[in-house]
This record gives C-alpha cells, sequence and structure tokens, in this order.
C-alpha cells in the first residue's frame, strides 16, 4: 500500500505570532517556519505503518511556497521515500485555500492512487479543519477525522475519533482519508544520517497547471486583530464576597 | 557564506537536535548536576541518532560530515539547555586515531566509535606540576616486551568513568630542553582493562558537572600495538586535534550565549514590575543587547576559522580567537542573564546559575585566555616571547 501524507509550512508554534499593521494577516517576513504539528504526526503514523510492513511507500506532498521543499526534506529525513511540491505562490504570505488544495490532492491522488491519505486534523496557522474533509469528498472516498489511534487490518482502517462526548470508534474502508488528532503518536526526529540521506531522495516539483486546478482566492480576509489583552479582574477579600459576587453580580450562582 | 543547500541541512540538523534535547527538558539537567550524574540515556540517544559520528567517515559507519554540522550540533545542545560537555569529546577525540592511527586502528575502533558501542571522551595531557606546559609533563612510558609500561600522574582528566578508551600522552624519551616537542608519545588506553590494574582514578568534586578526574599510573601495562603514530612523535598526533577542538567549543559557547539571551530576553519581556515589564527598561534591556551583538560577533568568528578548517588552511589564529571571543561572549551573556532574572537567578528552578557555572570552565579550558592572548601576541603580531 501506499500512502500520501500532505504536509503543511506553516509558522513555528514556538513563535509569537505578530498581526501586519494593515490587518491583513500574520507577519511571516523573517520568522521561523515549521511543519504543521498535526502533519508531522501524520508522517510519524505513515512510517510507523511502513516499519509494520502495512505500508510500502510513502509520498509527502506540499502545496505551497518554493521555501516548502525544507518541510518537504523534513519529512523526507523522518523517513518518507519521495515528495512531491506544488509551487502555488511565490509570496510567504499567500495561503492557499483548502478547497484548492483538496482539488490538487484529488489530482495527486488519481495520479497516485494511494490506499491511504494521512493529514493534520487542521493546520495551526487558521485553524481551517476542511481540507481532509473536502479531500474525502471530492474522492468520494471514506473519511475518518480527529484520529487518536488507528489500526489497518484488511482493507478497512479502524480509527479511534475524539469527538466532545469520549472516544468513538468507527470502521472505514480503504481507501480512505484520515486526520489526525495530537494523541496518535509523538512524531520522531530526524537522525543525523536519514537528514543526509533525505537530500538524495527525490522531490518533484510541479505547479497547479500542471494538474489543471485554479488556485485563486475565493475568500477575503476582512480583517486579522490580535485578540484583546485580558482585563485586570478584581480582588476580592473573603469567601463571603467571593460568593456573593458570584451570585449577585455575575449571577452563575 | 555557507551554500543554500548546507544551510538547509544545518537548520535541520538544528531542529532534530532541538527536539532530542527537548525529550529530556531542563530538569534533566538541573537533576544531574545535584547528583553529579551522567547523562547516560541523553549521550546513548544522541549516539544512537547519530549526532556524535558527525565527523567518522562514513566508510567506519559515521556520516563523514565537517566541522559546521558538528558545531550545529554543540551549539544547539548548549542552546537548549543540556551540558554539551557531557558528550562533546566522543565526537571528536576520535581524530586521534582518524588522523594518525595505523589502518587496524582506524578498522578496530572507528565504526565501534560511531555506533557508540566504545566510547572514546577522554582525553589524558594535563598534569598537576606542569599544567599548560605540556612538553614538560612526567608521566612516563618505558618499553618492556609487547608492552609499555606507563608511570605518572594526571589532572582534570573528563568523563573517565563514563569512557572506555581515553587516549594518553606520556614521555618515552628523557626530556631534551633543546627539543621539548620530541620524545612525547600517544596512547590509546583501555580504561575497562587499565582500572584497578596499574589505573587509579579518582573523581574531583568540582564546580560544575563535568566529571573530572585525578589519574594515578603505577606501572599500567599497555599492549605495544595501543601506540599511535610513532615513538616520540606524540606531539603532533594532539597538536593537530586542537583546532578542531577549539572551535567546536567555541560553537558550544555561542550555543550558551544564545540560551542566555533566549531565557533572558523571554524574561525581560513577561516579568513585570513598577508596572511593566523590565525590558522596558534600558538598564536591562542594553546589556542584553551589547552581549547578543558580543555572541554574534563571536558566531561569526567561529564560522570563519570552521571554514578555513575545513579548506585545509591553516587556522591556528582564527581557531584560538574563535574560542576566546565566544568564552568571553557567553560569559557577558550569562552575567546579563543573571542580572535581568534578580533573585531568581539564584533559584537553581531557573536554570540560569547552572549555565552561569558551567559556562565559566570555557575561558579556562581547553585553554585559557591568557595562553591564547599569549599565543596571538607573540605568533601573530610578532611581539617578544614572554616565556
Amino acid at each position: 500500500m501506499k500512502v500520501l501524507v500532505p504536509v503543511k509550512r506553516v509558522i513555528d508554534y514556538n513563535v509569537k505570532v505578530r498581526v501586519k499593521a494593515d490587518g491583513s494577516g500574520v507577519d511571516l517576513a523573517n520568522v521561523k517556519m515549521s511543519m504543521n504539528p498535526f502533519d508531522e504526526i501524520a508522517v510519524e503514523q505513515a512510517i510507523r505503518l511502513k516499519e509494520a510492513g502495512k505500508a510500502e511507500e510513502i509520498v509527502a506532498v506540499s502545496i505551497g511556497v518554493k521555501q516548502a521543499q525544507e518541510t518537504l526534506r523534513t519529512a523526507l529525513a523522518m523517513g518518507a521515500d519521495r515528495a512531491i511540491l506544488i509551487v502555488a505562490a511565490d509570496d510567504v504570505n499567500t495561503d492557499i485555500e483548502p478547497l484548492a488544495v483538496a482539488k490538487l490532492l484529488k489530482a495527486v491522488a488519481d495520479e497516485e492512487q494511494p490506499g491511504l491519505i494521512l493529514c493534520g486534523k487542521q493546520a495551526i496557522d487558521n485553524d481551517m479543519n476542511a481540507t481532509g474533509q473536502m479531500l474525502a469528498a471530492l474522492l468520494g472516498w471514506a473519511q475518518a477525522t480527529f484520529t487518536s489511534e488507528l489500526e489497518i487490518e484488511n482493507g478497512q482502517a479502524k480509527a479511534t475519533r475524539e469527538v466532545d462526548g469520549g472516544l468513538q470508534v468507527i470502521s472505514v474502508k480503504m481507501p480512505a482519508v484520515v486526520s489526525v488528532d495530537l494523541r496518535l503518536n509523538e512524531p520522531r526526529y530526524a537522525s543525523l544520517p536519514n537528514i543526509m540521506k533525505a537530500k538524495k531522495k527525490p522531490l518533484d516539483e510541479k505547479t497547479p497547471a500542471d494538474y489543471g486546478v485554479d488556485v485563486a482566492p475565493r475568500l477575503s480576509v476582512v480583517s486579522t486583530s490580535e485578540p484583546a489583552t485580558r482585563k485586570a479582574g478584581v480582588k476580592v477579600a473573603d469567601v463571603a464576597e467571593l460568593v456573593s459576587k458570584l451570585k449577585n453580580e455575575a449571577g452563575v450562582l | 557564506m555557507t551554500d543554500p543547500d548546507r544551510e538547509a541541512a544545518l537548520s535541520e540538523i538544528r531542529a532534530a537536535v532541538a527536539q532530542l534535547c527537548a525529550r529530556y527538558g531542563e530538569a534533566y539537567w538541573r537533576k544531574l548536576d545535584s547528583e553529579q550524574g551522567y547523562p547516560t540515556e541523553f549521550v546513548a540517544e544522541m549516539t544512537e541518532a547519530g549526532f556524535l559520528g558527525a565527523l567518522i567517515p562514513e566508510e567506519y559507519g559515521g556520516t563523514g560530515l565537517g566541522l559546521l554540522e558538528a558545531c550545529a550540533i554543540l551549539e544547539e545542545i548548549s542552546r537548549r539547555g543540556a551540558h554539551a560537555g557531557a558528550c562533546h569529546a566522543q565526537l571528536y577525540v576520535m581524530g586521534v586515531i582518524l588522523r594518525h592511527g595505523s589502518a587496524a586502528q582506524k578498522a578496530e575502533w572507528l565504526p565501534k566509535i560511531a555506533s557508540g558501542e566504545i566510547r572514546l571522551q577522554s582525553f589524558g595531557v594535563t598534569e598537576p606540576t606542569t599544567g599548560t606546559d605540556t612538553t614538560a609533563l612526567k608521566t612516563t612510558a618505558r618499553r618492556e616486551g609487547e608492552s609499555w609500561i606507563v608511570n605518572g600522574q594526571k589532572v582534570w582528566i573528563s568523563r573517565v568513568q563514563h569512557s572506555d578508551l581515553m587516549v594518553l600522552l606520556a614521555r618515552t624519551r628523557p626530556f631534551d630542553a633543546k627539543r621539548k616537542t620530541e620524545g612525547l608519545s600517544a596512547f590509546l588506553v583501555d580504561l575497562r582493562e587499565a582500572r584497578g590494574r596499574g589505573l587509579e582514578v579518582r573523581p574531583i568534586d568540582a564546580m560544575i558537572n563535568h566529571h573530572a578526574c585525578e589519574l594515578f599510573f603505577d606501572d599500567l601495562a599497555i599492549p605495544a600495538e595501543n601506540l599511535i603514530g610513532e615513538e616520540g612523535g606524540g606531539w603532533p598526533v594532539i597538536l593537530t586535534g586542537m583546532n578542531a577542538e577549539r572551535i567546536l567549543i567555541a560553537a558550544e559557547c555561542v550555543g550558551d550565549g544564545r540560551y542566555f539571551l533566549d531565557r533572558a530576553s523571554a524574561y525581560a519581556k513577561e516579568r513585570v514590575v513598577f508596572g511593566r515589564p523590565i525590558g522596558a527598561n534600558q538598564g536591562v534591556a542594553f546589556p542584553l543587547a551589547r552581549a547578543h551583538a558580543d555572541v554574534e560577533a563571536a558566531a561569526l568568528m567561529v564560522e570563519r576559522a570552521a571554514n578555513l578548517y575545513e579548506a585545509g588552511r591553516p587556522c591556528g589564529a582564527e581557531a584560538n580567537m574563535a574560542k576566546l571571543l565566544a568564552a568571553e561572549a557567553s560569559w557577558k551573556a550569562g552575567d546579563a542573564a543573571m542580572q535581568t532574572f534578580g533573585g531568581f537567578a539564584f533559584s537553581k528552578e531557573y536554570h540560569v546559575e547552572r549555565k552561569f557555572r558551567e559556562t565559566r570552565l570555557y575561558q579556562i579550558a581547553p585553554i585559557s585566555t591568557n595562553l591564547i592572548l599569549s599565543f596571538l601576541a607573540e605568533k601573530v603580531l610578532g611581539l617578544p616571547r614572554s616565556f
């Protein structure tokens, strides 16, 4: 079985984000970028499937700016076999919308015919949580989202999903799109020999035109703002005052 | 400047080392520091992930990378609050075998060092009475049949209790004041066999957790085949590794400096006194900004020295200057960080004081600042000899 893993280059989760002065988005100039952490979990899961003998080949694919090849090199260093970069933007501030990404991924899937697509449940930059679902719909495949445990057996993917009420276990027919959640695994770091070997692994470069997909944006960002700073609270003298305030002012008791 | 492909690989190496270090966290290092413990698991994982075999050629099981990659590894370990001193020697002491060992020695030891099966992270040169006056060292080795018999004493030899092999420098011919550097020989000592059979190891209770020991040799027999290079030709064997060592230690200092600035800037942004973050006070901000400039300048010298070293060009002055500048820059950054953290700097929970103690070492070891100044004055500026 071949596993396709889409990975996105996003602002590093350790970076404190700053909103651009004109409110058009987050300032990404000269900011540390990394692989979306949920995609890292997807790559790790694909490698574990390969190590368990349940997958033969792992193809990582990224859609975005040319610099996303660094993200793909990381996936290759972790253990993916080859990579496809679809250069869909020149400006690091351009974000390709989920539907366009899903269409491109569908085109890649049509070409590659993977048995499983493992993706992060969402990217930490704009938290859309849409691409995996859209991709499953476009392909007409089954989907399992928010997966925190995954077993592949006899053409079925048994996924434990983190839902509001607790855990839900579903079994879906393969090929399927599985989007992964935080607790699925702890991704490995790349070993030094693997970092060096990754440089020799194939990385194909494509454009959206190669797949006949239009990536022009359909949405427009009206404004972006930082969360309001928290206002100072009040100090209460004793428990009695606290209870009284909760009862009379907050009205929660 | 480094080419973009290599730069990309360097940043991947840094990211991977940072991820590895994150699995341990600073609490791990604080605990080891309080117990004088050795980071056995950390070093094993660093080895397994191939980072300590970076400089060993591929034919011997390493990755055969350059000094810049090795610098990036040690710098990143230091920057993440870990103590690179616990494992740096495994990365470079093997250079003695690689450059001067026989084909048999290389084939025997290098693959095992690359895999971590054998730890070669001790270097026995310094002696209590002679210190930096290395050629005056008094430990002797005399040939008896198929063995060399060693007698003498060494001090400040690091990680002896966590190493399987040690490179030892001893006198095999009497000291000749006219030919000071001749008559010294380098040996490979198998510590597993030597301990208790002519070698006594005594740990030194020291300011930082660097696992330094005193060694006493009393008729220790070393197999004749463990001589590295020529008999009497030990001086160049020791000398050729020194530039690489200095550049690598300098990279660690750059990592320490960046660690202090990461931590102190973060703290200065969030610590609020008199109704505003303390970093808004220039008395707090400027020492950090100054230290940043110093650390970045030192980093340039480290890169320059590493580039010269890799190109096979003379780099003694640059390697020494890199070590001097980086060790002073990390110390200044540490001092600025201590002042920024104020009283909390003294709380071990904040880790800064541990790193502050650790980085102080590098103005003294592996060579003290005064010796570097003396070298620069005499060899670069052509000033008269002072000793």
